[in-house]
This record gives structure tokens, C-alpha cells and sequence, in this order.
């Protein structure tokens, strides 16, 4: 294959956004869309799901909160129990503190990896850096990609998806180098 | 309605006529193309200087030991503990301003955020130098933390010097991500824009390759709004394991409840104080007036002055549950702090932290860049002095006459207290030369939300 995709630039958030509905109408789904800052409902109009990022803080924070808590309790029960004063083994007040501490480590660290994780990156290299116009993604551009790997596109050939592509309105439509 | 003269109130967010591409270039050439300004080269130079005077301390610390400070038995904590309570509180107050008015969502933070949270780094970076430094065997820090070891010794889970080593930890490692997560598409930015190639390859690598897909803006946003709602809680959290440390003590002064809220109080209120002298002089550095703007100012002047009367109250509190709780070592105590060998600190932390603030009611003082710079210098002395009087004031006077000493400052004290202010320094310049102030991306959604405002506003 000679080509990663096409790479449409437009003039803002707005025609990104119809074309980003036009073309999941016609039925193509490997999309991408590029924005300077978060347009909303972009993602939603690429058919994603709700952002996974926060379950996954639940899970890590209630996870290292729940470790420490164990580790506290099986450490003084079990493992070293000290007598202070007659006082219980297992003073689980005391015990919160740290396991508090432990769930914003723990949501956090996990969170970010989750985020990463789910945005495949680090990724350094990607066929969109080919597009010379596709610096401006981070200043004022919006662009988006259609994958030339797309079901749709190759069933319908190229011809059939320039015709298509042209008719989205974009200010400027480029191949991109895979 | 009727006409009224306009107030600082009415000022934008965002100067007049910016745009998607002048405020990315705007700050994103700040980093990569303008050369050090003379006074950023001289303050370099002060601050690499106090960096050297920093180490050779910490490493006069190393081959001596605790001794070379001024600490005895009774006052056997003092500047070096007051340093790390003061640097920790400076980097609540950063954490606290962009999480708290991002979950509010006020449009202001987007200006102040960034350099805050860098502040923040920085500060709560050089604050936990200090307990691993007064550990006495420093090579054994290690010890405070819980993991296998052939003693089977295991740390002890209820006191609060082990709860306040989890959250220096956890808050150190939180306010790193909440940074850096924020900084990735900022980093993007300035990869895109650098022309020689070892910025690219320096931003490049550090942006991890992102390249503003809305699908990863959808994960950034979710990521920085969940937190946000948790560093809230965490730096209320931080700040009272610190403000424990002193009420699990027995001592008259410490051991009392006031304690958590009221150091979380004084976290903010230096906090503040910090972001608005930072804010004032980048402002100045960097001509970025039409971004962080004279309502930002005001915004934190208030923000100043707000926190000040609720110190004041601390202090008042402070003062009636001494007297209330009938107990004559606590009456003794606070009496002491009025009249006693260290009353001058008491008293200058009073003038530093109530009294100065309060000429920001003034609107027009408000105004003036170089009062605002001066009353924010004047709390952060006087919450270092705070800090001082909090510590000292309790260990130099305590049950016994046979527990009653003096605590005197050596050279090298001095040097780790001004050290520290070197290292903090010298990271933030570095930050305010390689990397934006300001968030370019938070900015940019700030210019699409007024512009379509502006459109709605026609429309109608």
C-alpha cells in the first residue's frame, strides 16, 4: 500500500465536526480528528465510548486503599503486634491515614497509565507527522484523517472516496504517507 | 440601569484581539526562541549560587551530621522542620488554585495554572529534602516506609510521622503527573513549532507523540477532572498529617485539634501569596499582561486577603482554647508567646500575616503590581516566621524549668534556609525558560469559547 490515508484540513471545530458526522454516515469508521484543544463531542461523533480513564482510578485507588489497609491489619494482628496501653491490635482509625494517602497515589498513578495506555502512546511516530501542514494541529488547525485501511474505503475503491472527500468542504486534502 | 465606573471587575480574561495562533506563539516562543533577559541571567546566577551554598551544606550535613545546626535538647526540632513545613504549604496553595477553580470551572485559572502547579513541584521537591536531612542517619530514610526486611520490623501504622511520610509521597508523585499530564499537549505544541532539532527531538520526546486526536482529548479531560476533585481532598489531607505531627504531641501548643485546619489555612494562604509574586513577576519578564491580566491580580489579591482573616481567626482560636481549656502550662505557653524571648517573632508574624494583608481592601492598591509584590513577600516572611514561632515557641518553654532553653541559628541554618530558596529558584527559572508559563491549550479553549459567545451573542 502507498498510502497510510487521506488527511483533510478545516477552517474550525464546526465543518470538523459535520464532516466527522458525514463520514460515519457514509459508514467509514477508522477516523481520526485533530483539534488545538478539546472540541466538544468530537469523540462522541467518532462512535467513542465513554472515557474508561476514571474507572480506571477507581480501581486503583480502591485497589492500593484496600492493600494498605491489609498490609496495616496483617502487620499488626499477624505479624508484629505490639501491646500499647491494652489497646486493640486492629485500630482501624488509625489505619485510614495512610491508606487515604494510598488511594490518591494510587488513583493518580493509575489514571495516567490508563490515559496513556489507552491512547497507545508514547507512540513517536505516526503517518500523520508526514503531512507537512499537520503542525498546526497544535496551534490552529483541525484536520482529520481517514485510515486508507478502512473497510469501507477499500471496498469502495479510491476514486469513489476521492469523489467523497472532495465533496466534505475541507480547505485542503492531502495523501499520507504510511 | 444606572452608570457606574468601570472596575477591574469588567477587565477580560484575555487581552482583546487574541487568537488560536497568538496566544500558542506568544507563549510558545517565550520558550523556544527569546533569548535570557538580563534580570532572568542575574537572578540565575543568585539562584545557582544559593543552589552551591544548598549542597555544600547538605553535604557538611552528611560528613557531620545534625549537630552543625543549631538544635539541642529541649528545642531539638527548629529551622530545618519550619523549611519543610513551609515549603509543603507553599505547594498546597498551587495544587489547590488549579484543582479547586477547575471543579468550579472559573475561567481564571487558566492563566495561573500552569506556573502554579510547576510551583508546586518545585516546592514540595525541595520541601522533602528537610525531614531526610533532620533524620540524624539520613542513608537510613528508607526505614520510614513499609517493605520486607530481614529485621521483620514493620513501621508503626498510628503515628502520625508515618501518615505524614505517605503523604509527602503520595503528594509528590500526584502533583508531578497532574503537571506533567497537563503539559503533554502544551509540549506537543512546541515540537511542532521548534525549528532546530534538538528542541524537536527535546519537546518531541517529551510530548510522547501526541498529536491532539479528539479521543485523547476526551482521556486527557476525563484524567484532569477526576484529578482535580482528588487533589482537593489531598491537600487538605497533606497539610493536616503535617499540622498532626505536632498535635500527637504532648506538648502545651501542639497537642490540640486546631491544629489540621489551621495549618491547611496557612498552606493557602502562602500559597497564594507565592502564585501571585510568581505571577507578578512573570508578568513582568515576559510582557504576558494580556494573559494574565489585572483581574487575574485582583483575583489573588483577594484571594490573599481572604485567607489572612481566616488566619487571623486561627489565631484568635488559638488564643480562646488556650485560655478556655483552664490548663496553666497552655496559659503559660501562650503567655510566653506574647511576652516571652521569642514575643518578636509572634509579634512580626502578626504584622506579617494580618495586618499587612488587610490594605488590600483597597481597590486602587489592588492595582498597584509593586504593593501586591511587596504584600506577598511580606506574608511568605511572615509564614516563615509562623512556622518558626509554631515549633520553637512550644519546645523552648515546656512543663519543667529544667525543660526551658534557647534556640540560636548557626551559619548553616541560614545557609539551608536561603539554600532553599536557591534550589526552588533556579528549578523555576529553568521551568519559566524551556517550558510555557501559561497552558496554550487551556488558553486556546478560552479563545473558542469567547469567540463562540461572541457569535451566539450576534445571533440573537
Amino acid at each position: 500500500m502507498t498510502r497510510a490515508g487521506w488527511m483533510l484540513e478545516f477552517a474550525g471545530p464546526a465543518a470538523l465536526l459535520a464532516a466527522v458526522a458525514r463520514l460515519r454516515a457514509e459508514g467509514f469508521t477508522r477516523i481520526e480528528a485533530y483539534s488545538p484543544f478539546p472540541v466538544d463531542g468530537l469523540a462522541e461523533a467518532l462512535g467513542a465510548p465513554r472515557s474508561r480513564v476514571p474507572l480506571a482510578m477507581l480501581v486503583g485507588g480502591l485497589g492500593a486503599g484496600v492493600f494498605t489497609l491489609g498490609m496495616e491489619a496483617w502487620a499488626s494482628i499477624v505479624a508484629y503486634p505490639i501491646n500499647v496501653g491494652g489497646r486493640p491490635n486492629a485500630s482501624w482509625p488509625a489505619f485510614l491515614p495512610p491508606a487515604l494517602e494510598m488511594i490518591f497515589l494510587g488513583a493518580s498513578v493509575l489514571g495516567v497509565l490508563a490515559m496513556l495506555f489507552l491512547d497507545r502512546l508514547p507512540r513517536w511516530y505516526h503517518p500523520s507527522f508526514n503531512v507537512a501542514r499537520f503542525t498546526a494541529a497544535s496551534r490552529d488547525g483541525f484536520f482529520l484523517m481517514l485510515y486508507a485501511s478502512d473497510p469501507l474505503a477499500g471496498d469502495s475503491g479510491e476514486a469513489a472516496v476521492r469523489v467523497l472527500l472532495d465533496d466534505l468542504g475541507a480547505q485542503g486534502l492531502s495523501e499520507v504517507r504510511p | 440601569m444606572s452608570a457606574r465606573a468601570p472596575t477591574v471587575r469588567d477587565d477580560a480574561l484575555l487581552g482583546a484581539g487574541e487568537t488560536l495562533q497568538s496566544v500558542t506563539d506568544t507563549i510558545a516562543d517565550r520558550a523556544l526562541d527569546r533569548p535570557p533577559s538580563r534580570p532572568w541571567l542575574a537572578l540565575f546566577l543568585v539562584a545557582l549560587g544559593l543552589t552551591g551554598l544548598f549542597m555544600v551544606s547538605i553535604a557538611w550535613l552528611l560528613l557531620r551530621g545534625v549537630g552543625i545546626w543549631g538544635i539541642n535538647i529541649p528545642v531539638a526540632w527548629a529551622f530545618a522542620i519550619a523549611n519543610y513545613v513551609w515549603w509543603i504549604a507553599i505547594g498546597m496553595g498551587g495544587t489547590f488554585i488549579s484543582a479547586a477553580l477547575y471543579i468550579i470551572g472559573k475561567d481564571w485559572r487558566s492563566s495561573i495554572n500552569r506556573y502554579a502547579e510547576a510551583m508546586t513541584v518545585f516546592a514540595v521537591s525541595v520541601s522533602g529534602v528537610f525531614p531526610i536531612l533532620h533524620l540524624g542517619r539520613p542513608e537510613f530514610f528508607y526505614w520510614l516506609f513499609a517493605y520486607p526486611n530481614k529485621m521483620t520490623l514493620w513501621p508503626q501504622w498510628r503515628s502520625s510521622l508515618f501518615w505524614d511520610f505517605c503523604a509527602i509521597l503520595a503528594y509528590l508523585i500526584f502533583s508531578i503527573l497532574y503537571w506533567y499530564a497537563g503539559l503533554i499537549p502544551d509540549l506537543a505544541s512546541l515540537r511542532d513549532r521548534a525549528r532546530s532539532r534538538g528542541k524537536q527531538l527535546f519537546y518531541g520526546v517529551l510530548a510522547l507523540g501526541w498529536r491532539g486526536e479528539a479521543r485523547h482529548w476526551a482521556h486527557l479531560e476525563a484524567l484532569m477532572l477526576v484529578m482535580a476533585g482528588l487533589a482537593v481532598p489531598l491537600v487538605f489531607s497533606v497539610h493536616s498529617m503535617v499540622g498532626l505531627d505536632f498535635s500527637e504531641g504532648l506538648l502545651p501548643g501542639w497537642h490540640s485539634t486546631i491544629f489540621p485546619p489551621y495549618f491547611v489555612a496557612g498552606a493557602l494562604f502562602s500559597g497564594f501569596a507565592m502564585v501571585l509574586v510568581l505571577g507578578i513577576t512573570l508578568r513582568r519578564w515576559y510582557g504576558l499582561g494580556a494573559y494574565i491580566t489585572e483581574r487575574h491580580l485582583d483575583n489573588l489579591a483577594r484571594l490573599v486577603l481572604t485567607m489572612s482573616l481566616i488566619m487571623a481567626y486561627s489565631y484568635l482560636a488559638e488564643i480562646f482554647t488556650s485560655f478556655y481549656s483552664g490548663d496553666p502550662f497552655e496559659i503559660g505557653q501562650s503567655m510566653a508567646r506574647f511576652t516571652g524571648a521569642y514575643a518578636w517573632v509572634y509579634w512580626l508574624v502578626i504584622a506579617c500575616n494580618v495586618l499587612v494583608p488587610q490594605l488590600l481592601w483597597w481597590p486602587r492598591l489592588r492595582r498597584s503590581h509593586a504593593l501586591l509584590l511587596l504584600v506577598g513577600l511580606t506574608v511568605l516572611v511572615g509564614m516563615w516566621f509562623e512556622r518558626f514561632m509554631l515549633i520553637v515557641d512550644t519546645l523552648y518553654r515546656s512543663y519543667l524549668p529544667s525543660m526551658w532553653g534557647m534556640f540560636y541559628p548557626t551559619f548553616w541554618d541560614l545557609a539551608m534556609l536561603f539554600g532553599s530558596v536557591g534550589l526552588f529558584l533556579f528549578l523555576f527559572l529553568l521551568f519559566a525558560r524551556w517550558l510555557p508559563v501559561i497552558s496554550m491549550h487551556e488558553l486556546r479553549k478560552l479563545v473558542h469559547k469567547r469567540a463562540t459567545r461572541v457569535v451566539a451573542e450576534e445571533g440573537t
